[in-house]
């Protein structure tokens, strides 16, 4: 039986369709189809320059706008030869990991959702809106920000920011530990994960997986580490890798749990970076008219869906040659057909839902 | 006037009392599924219809519901069986319906001005068990033939693992009765409920949970697996094929799907109520005062208080219809509180651990009554 | 005997009759609008491919087929449940044996891998 999930399906999030055939409940294939929240974002940005890209790059990834955002600003920064100064970059580094938190909170609630437990997912999203309140006070946005401007950020921290953004992590450690209790060490949730579509080592670097998927199948690969940028060199922080407290390696609970556990390693990197936000600028001096050299260059951040990258080319003029962004979503979908045979429909909705693919983003 | 007609009134004004709290709280417990889980959830949930300025705490919308539910259009799907599209939503409500019939709500009870006493059950079966099981697999034909009319996909599913899950949990619910049936030594729906209030040991009543707690445990679970109802609604999974079999019912034909389901909850409880819990019985209340009347000394005082039959009779309904709310409150607590299962693990569960446990139940129970 | 009858009698009348007011309602107080992609079979918005009625999982049949085979010895355990006291250890034994060869039939099925759902 040829069924269709997607585009209008409760589990898909947005608009992916899956091509599934199956003899009832087990799959002997599905087979992702991209393409139906294609914008053409990489074409624009050749026709609106480079600082008014900035608001688009927010639509690549609505449920963490920060990281295309900041992705964009270090190659456009990079082809300019700009120096960013510090506090800006403890300010990008304090807003990215917001963001990370904060589309952890999609990514493990509408999990929880998928599997059918409705009320975690309610859980997170209270938190979520308080994050929310605090974008707001740092950018004037709560969902697609245009916080990361070439150069530095659009404006300095709110008067008392820091202690509102400190006020919230100290709450939300322990309510992660609660939400552990309400639905992660859950009996029925566990048997739902441990051990469905297990993804070894070669497979998820074949496929070209990043972020939390690569890591929970035990490959120790960082960017915020091991291609350093920005200041994350000055900050201590542990990357979470392989199997979570139940399962194996490289199955739906080990990329469940490895989000979890970044939620954790982030809060302690915020507190860190707020402590240490130097005094000074807050953007650096950047020419009205951005020009770069002509030339090219690549880009790479770790977003919350990990490896996020943008190619740029310029020919000297003031619209980029050509623009290309790469991003952990569309990786990700192309390991679905892969790891599907054999899973049932249910452990299909988990794999999509472990593997955190948000639609904007695969399709861009 | 012959006889017959007073016992054709009789009936029919117990038809009344049984059908209509059934559906008043069955439209309650629509209201009551939002408002739970809101307050679980952290939401206001629903509090927008209004009659002028009332709004009653949302209670208005199980009525908006219904009306609009009447005035949708009633779409069936071109390639759909008609007939059988029509049919399968009745055969979903009516049994959930017709199962109260022998659920005693009340005592024998002694009216003023009827010459015998009035049982408060609508049909006193002498095999009332075996018929409430016959009754309710009935319900498994609703499912089927909704999902395999509708002519489309996620119907067919939804229909092939309710079927299956149905199936299953039949044989485990009808093994965790026996342990009950065994206990109390009949399969009469009053005498189950009766033999509940002789006391067992230290002033207890030997209530079905005290003395069959394993066979409550059994009976619960695979009961709510009968019901569908999360962790076990798989046939309905939504974010696997979206809605199961109610995938192409629109209008009153899928609110007859979603009625049907709020009397299930309630009829499960007061089967539990029945079977596990003592029926109406109140402890320290002797369901023969129901007959006589009684007079209770009132504490700290030399008086007492006379109740004659019929208000005790209503004072043990009201314990019944109590019960039988706490125990649907319980079973939507649950409903927003668990993830649910796959498939296949609902299978496993069901075959190899409930029904294991289910026939050695059967057995220690044999071997402690005949001991 | 027959009189408890009558209120089922009754109730299923009542039941039935219920259900016809709800769909009847339904039928001729809603609008109705057809058109033909109204009328097509819901699958997330996309075409249908392929027939429904075609070949699904065995597996289905098999648990209809150990369904019918339990439920109805479970049927032989009711009449000795009403009268487990009665029958004594006699009737015990007789029952412990029946619920063996029962058990045994289930391990054989799980031995199988008839439960498995592969």
């Amino acid at each position: 039986m040829l069924l269709n999930m997607g585009p209008h399906h409760p589990a898909t999030h947005g608009v992916l369709n899956f091509v599934v055939e199956t003899d009832g409940e087990v799959l002997s294939r599905a087979v992702p189809e991209v393409g139906y929240l294609h914008r053409g974002i990489e074409k624009i940005a050749e026709k609106v320059g480079y600082t008014g890209f900035m608001p688009y790059t927010d639509r690549i990834d609505y449920c963490a706008a920060m990281f295309p955002n900041q992705g964009w600003a270090m190659a456009v920064e990079r082809l300019l030869g700009l120096q960013v100064p510090r506090r800006a970059e403890y300010l990008r580094v304090i807003a990215t990991e917001l963001c990370r938190i904060a589309s952890h909170f999609i990514a493990v609630g509408s999990m929880a959702m998928d599997i059918g437990a409705y009320t975690p997912f309610l859980f997170l999203i209270r938190e979520r809106e308080t994050f929310n309140d605090l974008m707001e006070y740092l950018c004037g946005a709560r969902l697609t920000f245009n916080y990361v401007w070439i150069g530095g950020v659009s404006r300095d921290f709110h008067p008392g920011l820091d202690k509102k953004i400190c006020a919230w992590l100290d709450k939300l450690e322990p309510i992660i530990d609660e939400f552990d209790r309400l639905i992660s060490f859950n009996p029925i949730y566990i048997d739902r994960l441990v051990n469905v579509a297990v993804l070894s080592r070669q497979d998820v670097i074949g496929h070209g997986l990043v972020g939390p998927n690569l890591r929970a199948s035990g490959v120790d690969f960082d960017l915020r580490r091991d291609v350093p940028y920005s200041v994350y060199p000055e900050l201590k922080f542990k990357v979470p890798v392989g199997r979570g407290p139940f399962g194996v390696e490289g199955d739906c609970y080990a990329r469940y749990y490895a989000r979890i556990e970044e939620m954790r390693e982030s809060i302690q990197l915020l507190r860190q970076a707020i402590a240490g936000l130097p005094e000074g600028e807050h953007r650096a001096r950047v020419p009205r008219k951005i020009k770069p050299p002509p030339g090219e260059c690549y880009a790479r951040i770790e977003s919350a869906r990990g490896e996020m990258s943008y190619y740029l080319i310029s020919d000297g003029t003031e619209l980029p040659y050509r623009v290309h962004v790469r991003t952990g979503s569309f990786s990700a979908m192309s390991i679905i057909e892969h790891a599907s045979p054999g899973l049932m429909i249910a452990d299909l909705v988990a794999l999509i839902a472990s593997l955190d693919v948000v639609a904007p983003e695969v399709d861009r | 006037m012959p006889s017959w007609w007073w016992l054709l009134i009789e009936v029919l004004v117990k038809v009344v009392l049984v059908l209509v709290p059934l559906l008043t709280v069955a439209a309650l417990l629509t209201w009551d599924e939002r408002k739970q889980s809101a307050l679980m959830q952290d939401r206001l949930g629903p509090n927008r219809a209004n009659i002028g300025p009332f709004t009653l705490w949302g209670l208005i919308h199980p009525i908006a519901d219904t009306l609009k539910l009447f005035f949708k259009e009633d779409i069936v799907p071109d390639r759909a069986d008609k007939l059988l599209h029509a049919l399968a939503p009745i055969l979903a409500l009516a049994p959930s319906l017709i199962v109260y019939c022998v659920i005693p709500f009340g005592p024998a009870v002694q009216i003023p001005g009827i010459g015998r006493p009035i049982a408060l059950q609508v049909a006193d079966l002498d095999a009332g068990l075996l018929f409430i099981f016959a009754i309710s697999s009935l319900a498994v034909f609703g499912v089927a033939l909704a999902g395999w009319a509708s002519n489309n996909k996620f119907s067919l599913l939804g229909a092939l693992r309710a079927s299956a899950q149905m199936f299953s949990y039949e044989i485990v619910l009808g093994l965790a009765a026996v342990g009950v049936i065994v206990v109390f030594g009949s399969v009469r729906m009053s005498e189950l409920v009766a033999r509940q209030a002789t006391p067992l040991w230290g002033g207890l009543p030997s209530w079905g949970i005290l003395v069959q707690p394993l066979g409550f445990v059994l009976f619960m679970v695979a009961a709510l697996a009968e019901l569908k109802r999360s962790p076990f609604d798989v046939p309905e999974g939504e974010s696997e094929i979206v809605a199961g079999f109610w995938t192409e019912y629109s209008g009153m034909r899928w609110g007859m799907f979603y009625v049907a389901e709020f009397v299930e909850v309630s009829v499960l409880s007061g089967l539990l109520v029945a079977l596990f819990f003592g029926g109406y019985h109140i402890p320290g209340v002797d369901p023969g005062w129901a007959l006589t009347g009684h007079t209770v000394a009132i504490p700290f005082t030399s008086h007492g208080l006379a109740i004659a039959g019929w208000g005790w009779g209503l004072l043990m309904m009201l314990a019944f219809g109590l019960k039988v709310i706490v125990g649907d409150v319980v079973l939507q607590q649950i409903r927003w509180t668990f993830p649910r299962f796959r498939y296949d693990q609902v299978m496993s569960l069901g075959w190899k651990m409930l029904l294991p446990l289910a026939l050695l139940n059967v057995l220690v129970t044999g071997a402690i009554v005949i001991r | 005997m027959l009189v408890p009858y009558a209120g089922v009698a009754l109730m299923i009348a009542v039941a039935i009759a219920l259900a016809a007011v709800f769909l009847l309602g339904s039928i001729y107080l809603g609008p109705r609008a057809p058109n033909p992609v109204k009328s097509e079979p819901w699958e997330c918005g996309t075409v249908s491919v392929g027939s429904v009625r075609r070949r699904f999982s065995v597996r289905f049949y098999l648990i209809a087929l150990l369904f019918v085979v339990f439920d109805v010895e479970i049927v032989f355990l009711f009449p000795w449940a009403v009268l487990a006291r009665e029958l004594g250890w006699a009737g015990f034994s007789a029952m412990a044996v029946f619920v063996a060869v029962l058990g045994l039939g289930l391990a054989y099925v799980w031995k199988r891998g008839a439960l498995e759902w592969e």
